[in-house]
């Protein structure tokens, strides 16, 4: 069907056509270098968008992504200060993971649309990181600089970064998640008709919560990666990345609406955004352009979506 | 003004709602339409007015062809549609809501209330014009929808199921303002209606729509309501339902059902389903009949009485308990009940099944692909792969039951089985339910067809206004049960 045909690769055509067309007008595109730091950039975007695939598939938004970063690098660098570095990146993961099964619980327990309760969500954890930091920036101590920063080094494999490697992980277990697990099935029904998905005997809260509670570990361990690249950590970290991420994963094609979409999807549109802005580097162009540019392609992203939809006469 | 749709095809994802037809409207008649569920009549309506754009085919004004991109298009050639329920804004008074969308935002002034109470009075309806249109019942809001066609100067209006939810008397007025817009002002009216002495009283010329198909179109004159039966089943009426096998005398009880109650829909409903055994659920719009399943289920939340399912009491306000004791619901609408539409048939089908094919969380696709190929084979569901809004009426519906068979059911609770399905289909389904009584199967089957539910049930039950107000074994004339049911 042409409707499936181009929804499915359409995307993948657009970044292929986007390497494509770098390769040609720069000489730095195409070197080890180049690809290393295109790949280095996508990172945080693609840890958040992974988690965000599944709240959006689920028909939920995830809006205090960027806030949970920010309290789970503080906790991270806070906890290295005092129990040492492996302990600190626990510390950061598990914090991201909390925080996302309590947000989960507010929005399933309180009904409240998951756009208004993450909102107000994100308001209340960024407070919480000025609180935890009283709005200083917090530092490992000097001897565990280093050790903590390793997170963000390259590796042996053709010098791609740990970073690099650590989305790689996540992205397969949540791809994973949603498509091979019961539970993923029951995250494609209830973001595609919770009335339907509840009458057949799925129990919606404890679906919704434990989106949330992947999202709040992508999260925390998109917090880890900023601090280990900055070596410290501070409230206003990684702030409106949560829009970014719901950009890249309605460029990559997943639903809006819920109940459709996959994770390599989303990976492909943050891959979209990243080339575009290091196109905007290579080629010298004004970077203030950038914006524009990206803002329409997601407009261009969810019209076309819906076009497709129409002519095919989806409900 | 004469108004002639030709040809009109219309269809949404596999399914074809119209095929081809065309029908003919004059000013200074009323014209019926009818036809079963699903028959098309309400999408031809909704062409007519502008509110759906056809496929095919073409609407001619006066022998002009025109095109209705929108009922505001509709509106501009004298064309207005009145629905069931009336399509009004709450928060607005009835004169804003009659002046709606004919000039700017302004609020209506003492000049076009004046003349609103003028043209209701006209039309012998008692309406304040101030009046909060969210405030009135159900009578007046389509009145005033009526008064809204009638300001625009419509030329041509269609009443969508007009008298489905209202009183004999306030029905029979309304019947009598169609005749009247007719004769005395000239208007072109096109009366769609599930009831077919009414059709054949108010009409002038009947068309009869089958699976999206004109059958036929006639004077009112020269039919009865079974030769309106007759095409709009397009066989004898009699032989359409399978006759269920006898219900053993030793079969046990499987539901049993005690002072089942739920705010005002459901006051103290009791009954018993047997094994093998199928029972029937009528009732006027309201009577509780979905209620009463949906509580049943669990889907919603009790206030008083017992469910026993096979000698267990039901608990709980989730479906979780009724399903791990082997029940099944059917719900209402399949769209928005019954089916995950953007996911593949497939997934529908294993979505009530999902942890009986799971190991460690991972979904077992082979046991799974096994289980759905042979329950779509023996539904005869195709193409399980595609999303499910693509399928037909028809297979979305067999899709549901399959949803339930994979789990081989020891209850199953149907709420209105044939909806919005072909004829085909339809019979299809009736053999599905028969045969899984015949396996032991107990079913409690709702409908708002009443000749569905006395052709297919070993025994009915009459609900009106929450409680059981009657049981009718096999057989009985549908008159009866309606008459217990409160009709008339």
């Amino acid at each position: 069907m042409r409707y499936t045909a181009v929804r499915d690769h359409g995307i993948v055509v657009a970044l292929a056509g986007l390497a494509v067309a770098l390769s040609l007008s720069t000489s730095t595109f195409l070197t080890t270098g180049n690809l290393v730091n295109v790949l280095d950039q996508a990172v945080v975007v693609g840890l958040l968008a992974c988690g965000m695939t599944l709240c959006i598939v689920c028909g939920v938004f995830d809006l205090s992504v960027s806030a949970v970063l920010a309290v789970s690098a503080v906790v991270a660098v806070l906890v290295t200060r005092s129990a040492g570095v492996p302990a600190g990146y626990a510390a950061g993961v598990a914090t991201g993971t909390l925080m996302g099964t309590a947000t989960g619980f507010v929005v399933a327990l309180s009904r409240v649309h998951s756009f208004i309760a993450t909102l107000a969500l994100s308001i209340v954890y960024r407070g919480l990181a000025v609180v935890i930091t009283g709005g200083a920036i917090v530092y490992p101590r000097a001897a565990q600089l280093d050790p903590f920063q390793s997170l963000s080094y390259p590796t042996v494999l053709g010098r791609v970064t740990v970073p690099t490697l650590v989305l790689a992980g996540v992205a397969a277990v949540c791809w994973l998640l949603l498509a091979a697990t019961t539970l993923g099935r029951a995250v494609f029904a209830v973001g595609g008709n919770a009335e339907a998905a509840r009458l057949s005997g799925v129990r919606i809260a404890p679906v919704r919560i434990a989106v949330f509670a992947v999202s709040g570990a992508c999260a925390g361990t998109a917090g880890l990666v900023l601090a280990s690249r900055a070596g410290s950590a501070q409230a206003g970290l990684g702030s409106l990345l949560e829009l970014t991420a719901i950009a890249a994963v309605v460029i990559g094609g997943t639903s809006i609406l819920g109940g459709e979409g996959a994770v390599w999807r989303s990976l492909v549109g943050v891959l979209v955004l990243t080339l575009i802005s290091n196109g905007f580097n290579l080629l010298g162009w004004d970077p203030t352009y950038k914006q524009v540019i990206e803002g329409l392609l997601i407009l261009a992203a969810v019209t076309l979506d819906r076009l497709l939809r129409r002519s095919a006469g989806a409900p | 003004m004469d108004v002639a749709l030709d040809g009109i095809g219309k269809g949404y994802g596999g399914t074809t709602v119209l095929d081809g037809v065309s029908v003919a409207l004059r000013g200074g008649r009323v014209h019926g339409l009818v036809g079963e569920n699903g028959a098309g009549k309400s999408t031809l309506a909704r062409v007519l007015c502008g509110a759906v754009r056809a496929d095919a085919g073409r609407v001619l004004v006066d022998g002009e062809p025109v095109a209705l991109r929108s009922p505001r298009d509709a509106l501009r050639h004298g064309i207005a549609l009145v629905t069931q329920e009336g399509a009004i804004v709450p928060g607005l008074s009835v004169a804003d809501n009659v002046l709606l969308g004919t000039r700017g935002a302004l609020r209506a002034r003492s000049a076009d209330r004046d003349r609103i109470a003028a043209l209701a009075a006209r039309a012998g309806f008692a309406l304040d014009p101030s009046a909060r249109a969210g405030d009135l019942p159900l009578v007046h809001r389509q009145q005033v929808e009526i008064l809204r066609a009638l300001a625009r100067g419509a030329r041509v209006i269609a009443l969508d199921e007009p008298t489905a939810l209202l009183p004999a008397p306030a029905a029979r007025r309304l019947l009598r303002l169609a005749r009247d817009l007719a004769e005395r002002d000239g208007l072109a009216v096109v009366l769609i209606s599930h009831r077919l002495e009414e059709v054949l009283d108010a009409c002038d010329t009947v068309t009869v729509l089958r699976d999206g198909r004109h059958v036929t179109t006639a004077p009112a004159a020269d039919l009865t309501p079974r030769d309106l039966l007759r095409a709009m089943v397009g066989r004898p009426v009699d032989v359409l339902y399978p006759e269920p096998e006898p219900v053993p005398d030793d079969a046990p009880v499987v539901l049993s059902v005690r002072g089942l109650a739920r705010g005002t829909a459901v006051r103290g409903v009791g009954l018993d389903v047997r094994a093998g055994e199928i029972v029937g659920l009528a009732g006027l719009v309201g009577s509780g009949r979905t209620e009463t399943l949906r509580l049943i289920f669990g889907a919603d939340r009790r206030d008083a009485g017992e469910v026993t399912i096979a000698g267990r009491r039901v608990a709980g306000r989730s479906p979780s308990r009724a399903m791990a004791l082997g029940a099944g619901l059917v719900p209402e609408s399949r769209a928005e009940q019954g089916l995950v539409l953007v996911r593949s048939a497939a997934e529908n089908l294993a979505l009530a099944s999902l942890p009986e094919r799971r190991r460690f969380g991972f979904v077992r696709r082979r046991a799974e692909r096994s289980a759905i190929t042979e329950t779509a084979d023996t539904l005869g569901v195709g193409g399980v792969g595609r999303p499910a809004w693509t399928l037909s009426g028809g297979n979305q519906q067999r899709t549901v039951f399959g949803k339930w068979l994979v789990r081989s059911p020891r209850l199953l609770l149907v709420d209105e089985p044939t909806r919005g399905v072909d004829v085909a289909a339809k019979a299809h389904v009736h053999r599905l339910i028969a045969g899984l009584a015949a396996r032991g199967v107990a079913v409690l089957m709702a409908s708002s067809e009443v000749e569905e539910v006395l052709g297919l049930a070993h025994r009915v039950l009459v609900l009106r206004d929450g409680r059981v107000a009657g049981e009718f074994p096999r057989g009985a004339s549908a008159e009866d049960v309606l008459t217990t049911a409160g009709l008339r």
